[in-house]
């Protein structure tokens, strides 16, 4: 397997490890039969993420995916958190084998879990998400 | 130089400097076709005869019966078709098991295809298949059985005695694939009473690309690979002389020093199972528990919550190269067909580590091993939600 230096980078240190207390919203993806969860908590403060922190489960680009995520939407509004795709984090960890690139899907649909949980906490209507399953499905099959 | 720990001797061996020595003057110097007229093929000639004999002396088994191939995956495509196409008036029933290397399954599935019928026999939890099992699964359109060895993943040592009984009471022809067997445990061809055995020469030291099949004599089989006269007009192509030469001159030192190394290894990897076992919590060995029906050679554990190729990633990063079940530093994605066969759970198999010692390693490569690997269990575990999920289930947090 042939990792760039940021995809290895990002999984020999990753950003942001852990867990909030009391976060203001969560989103937890994946299943232990795939071999990747990854799980989102974030922290939010006039419609901005002050905070994120992640834990996942899965292999180098599974980690090193929500490692750059959370580092690329650290700050920003809630818009601009749920317009980054997962090509964008791809692209940001210098491409990721064919293979491998459902996992910046996961991170993708990680953070738009934990937004829609936040704004059904908040008595708002979920944004509706795109299917993924294709592509887990393919890779999985 | 930075510290490099090999443990992944069922992947392949370096070859032994003495095994090398034996092969260079047939490259440059002893370089004639074996099957050409003049003197200079002579030596050549010479040269394969002797390493059928120390191929042969090693198993117990005759000169005539050893036929040189290009490795372990061409003798077990060789084993299946082979007897399959010459033995099709007879029946088009196969029996192997689950967990058996690619090369027996796929070949297999191919003669799904082709018409023949494949029977998958499934083991136990520790990798056995049941001799019982397999004698009911004969029927009288049977015409092969091919149990492995030992296999490459979880290190069990198959009751290939028995099975090469019920065989021959049922008049079943028998073939292993002992390519983690040969110059690992004793192989005894007469005393075993199997037909056909597959060896490759990277597994004991000698080079790549170069194999050996045991078929014993009166065993009908068609030729995988048609041509010239080779091997008795069973194996065409012209003769990997430098290969054979060096997969000889292995077998015969892996012979001489067996039992030593059998001793020395079995220490080395009850050392490193033992203490993987007490430094890390919730670890499982996969695998046979008693010892002497395990390849001296293999450790294989599963560390729930953490994911295997990201244990394979840190432990390269820490100097140590080992392999893993998990799906993830595969192609496929799909975890090891052989843990999922002896009832592992998907996020079980995904955490596997498998650690195969050989040659090169000492006892402080052990604990090289031993200091390592628990620390970064712990870290990768610290960020892992299935390892919280799986204490909050036990009750553990």
């Amino acid at each position: 397997m042939q990792y760039s230096e940021t995809v290895m980078d990002h999984f020999r240190n990753p950003r942001n490890v852990g867990e909030i207390e009391n976060p203001d919203g969560v989103g937890e993806v994946g299943n232990p039969k795939c071999g990747d969860i990854m799980k989102i908590f974030i922290k939010v403060e006039d419609n901005r993420i002050k905070d994120i922190k992640f834990m996942t489960f899965g292999c180098g680009s599974a980690i090193a995916s929500s490692s750059m995520a959370s580092e690329m939407i650290k700050g920003k509004t809630i818009e601009e958190a749920w317009n980054l795709t997962n090509k964008a984090v791809a692209d940001a960890l210098e491409g990721l084998p064919p293979v491998k690139m459902h996992c910046s899907v996961l991170a993708e649909e990680a953070i738009h879990k934990a937004i829609n949980d936040y704004r059904v906490k908040q008595g708002l209507e979920p944004w509706e998400t795109k299917n993924y399953e294709d592509i887990h499905d393919h890779v999985h099959g | 130089m930075a510290k490099l720990v090999y443990m992944d001797n069922s992947a392949t061996t370096f070859t032994k400097p003495e095994v090398l020595e034996e092969m260079l003057p047939y490259f440059t110097q002893k370089f004639g076709n074996p099957s050409s007229m003049y003197r200079m093929s002579d030596l050549t000639r010479k040269a394969i005869a002797t390493a059928r004999e120390q191929v042969a002396k090693a198993i117990n088994a005759d000169p005539k019966e050893i036929f040189f191939t290009a490795g372990g995956s061409e003798g077990d495509n060789w084993a299946l078709k082979g007897i399959a196409y010459a033995n099709r008036s007879k029946g088009n029933h196969i029996i192997t098991t689950e967990i058996e290397h690619h090369a027996i399954l796929h070949a297999g599935k191919f003669l799904e295809k082709e018409g023949f019928e494949v029977t998958y026999l499934p083991v136990d939890d520790e990798g056995f298949v049941s001799v019982d099992a397999l004698k009911a699964a004969i029927t009288d359109k049977t015409i092969l059985v091919s149990v492995m060895f030992a296999n490459n993943e979880i290190g069990t040592i198959m009751p290939i005695k028995e099975i090469a009984k019920v065989c021959k009471e049922k008049g079943v022809y028998f073939h292993t694939d002992a390519v983690q067997a040969v110059g690992h445990v004793p192989v005894d061809v007469q005393d075993l009473g199997v037909d056909m055995l597959s060896m490759a020469g990277h597994k004991f030291y000698g080079p790549k690309g170069v194999g050996a099949m045991y078929i014993r004599k009166g065993v009908k089989i068609e030729n995988l690979i048609h041509g010239g006269a080779q091997e008795k007009g069973k194996r065409a192509s012209t003769e990997n002389t430098p290969g054979i030469v060096g997969l000889g001159k292995a077998i015969e030192l892996a012979t001489s020093e067996l039992e030593e190394e059998i001793a020395r290894l079995t220490k080395l990897r009850d050392k490193l199972t033992k203490g993987l076992m007490e430094k890390i919590p919730h670890a499982q060995l996969n695998g046979p528990k008693d010892g002497s029906k395990r390849n001296p050679n293999n450790v294989n554990m599963s560390f729930i919550g953490v994911e295997g190729e990201t244990l394979l990633l840190d432990l390269d990063d820490a100097g140590i190269c080992a392999s893993t079940g998990s799906a993830c530093a595969s192609g496929s994605l799909d975890p090891s067909h052989v843990l999922l066969a002896i009832g592992c759970k998907h996020e079980v198999a995904h955490g596997s580590l498998r650690l195969t010692l050989g040659a090169g390693n000492t006892e402080e490569d052990v604990d090289y091993a031993l200091e390592t690997i628990p620390a970064i269990i712990k870290r990768r575990r610290e960020m892992s939600p299935l390892w919280f999920d799986f204490l909050k289930q036990r009750g553990e947090k």
